[in-house]
């Protein structure tokens, strides 16, 4: 079909027998600008100082600082968590931002109001791009897979286990590995898995675009509140007043815990919001 | 020359990650392989990084058993890095595939090519 438009396009035509040249030194010197960039990048790589040599200079005493003091001064046990969520609390800060920034902006793009004919209509047309096809998927944004029961039964026995692992591995941030990203793309990985099983129908009960607002804009919240105090006090870190508690219990390292579930509550929100989005143009 | 190369196995294996990500952005018209390319060379950033903060024979730099001594552990900055790079890659990679179905919707192809010189046509 593609070709059959690109051959009636006079443009083609006119142009076909420049851009057939044009194509062939367009490859020839793409093929030598990779292979040029592999030797450039190749010689950089092997003047770098040797991987696994404890002497290299990336290893200096930021380092040393955020593994000797971190657990007196964070409490956490997983100093990654207590690096990104203590020390560089601004950072990961940004990160939910630059996740919810990105929700936004494909919502903007994706988002389909309403569910009127001409909207049905439209998507007869585009959808997929499938037109006289005889088993066209027509409409497949409301497409909802009813009789699937190998599907149903195992997504019953996975999700909650799903679930529950990916709360596990929130909560469980400061003293083992995960934190927020890991454990929020779990738990929107289950919600994912929950909707192509049980369709829309189901999870709207739960996750529509107002749940998906107001968790995100609160989870944010929280986070902006609970670290930017500092910018209000002129940068003076001052002492919290939340306890930091015994090392490696559930209830510890300050707020670190809070931190984490605010950001894997985002992350959750965020992938199912994607995936919703991607398919029918509504969370 | 062997030896300088099993020395710098992970980088340079990382280099030739990110020349495959480039060479696909450069070779396919299909904006859907080009986005994997994107990925490609995002993977490539993760492993130069991930072996950059590697110490030989050193543990994860989660506290076990109270050993609080950095030469117990690897470099705990590289992870958080990582970690920045994930998340920012996953938000490109969602905006870049939502753009590319709207080019599908208005141009019906996912010929990047093709759809410029449509849409140049329309201009």
């Amino acid at each position: 079909m593609k070709a059959e438009r690109e051959k009636n396009d006079p443009k083609t035509i006119i142009s076909g027998k420049i851009s057939g040249k044009l194509k062939a030194v367009y490859r020839v010197s793409a093929v030598v600008l990779a292979v040029l960039l592999f030797f450039m990048l190749a010689t950089v790589m092997i003047g770098m100082p040797d991987i696994g040599n404890k002497n290299n200079p990336d290893n200096n005493e930021v380092a040393k600082r955020y593994i000797e003091n971190g657990l007196e001064e964070t409490g956490a046990v997983n100093i990654v968590s207590g690096m990104i969520l203590d020390y560089r609390a601004f950072d990961t800060f940004g990160e939910s931002c630059v996740l919810f920034a990105a929700t936004i902006c494909v919502m903007i793009m994706l988002r389909i109001d309403g569910q009127t004919k001409e909207d049905d209509e439209e998507a007869k047309k585009v959808t997929f791009g499938i037109r006289e096809s005889a088993f066209s998927l027509i409409d497949s944004r409301n497409y909802e897979p009813e009789n699937d029961s190998i599907l149903k039964k195992s997504a019953l026995l996975v999700v909650p286990l799903i679930l529950v692992f990916g709360i596990y591995v929130v909560l469980n941030g400061h003293i083992s590995p995960g934190g927020g990203f890991s454990g929020g793309a779990i738990l929107g990985a289950g919600l994912i898995l929950f909707l192509s099983a049980f369709g829309f129908s189901a999870t709207e009960k739960f996750m529509n675009a107002k749940t998906v607002k107001i968790t995100t804009l609160v989870s944010l919240l929280i986070y902006c509140l609970a670290k930017s105090y500092s910018f209000f006090t002129g940068a003076n870190h001052i002492e919290s007043v939340i306890p930091l508690g015994t090392p490696g219990a559930i209830l510890s390292s300050g707020l670190i815990l809070v931190l984490n579930i605010c950001v894997g509550l985002v992350v959750a929100c965020t992938m199912y919001s994607f995936y919703a989005l991607v398919r029918r143009g509504r969370i | 020359m062997w030896n300088l190369i099993v020395r710098h196995l992970n980088d340079l294996v990382a280099v030739a990650l990110f020349v495959i990500g480039f060479a696909d952005l450069l070779f396919q018209k299909n904006m859907i392989k080009k986005v994997i390319g994107l990925n490609v060379m995002d993977s490539s950033i993760y492993l130069l990084l991930a072996s950059q903060g590697y110490i030989t024979g050193r543990k994860a730099p989660i506290i076990t058993d109270g050993v609080m001594s950095a030469e117990y552990y690897i470099n705990p900055i590289p992870s958080g890095l990582v970690l920045t790079g994930i998340v920012v890659s996953v938000s490109v990679t969602a905006l870049l595939l939502s753009m590319t179905i709207r080019m599908y919707k208005k141009y019906h192809s996912l010929d990047l090519d093709y759809c410029l010189m449509m849409a140049r046509g329309e201009g």
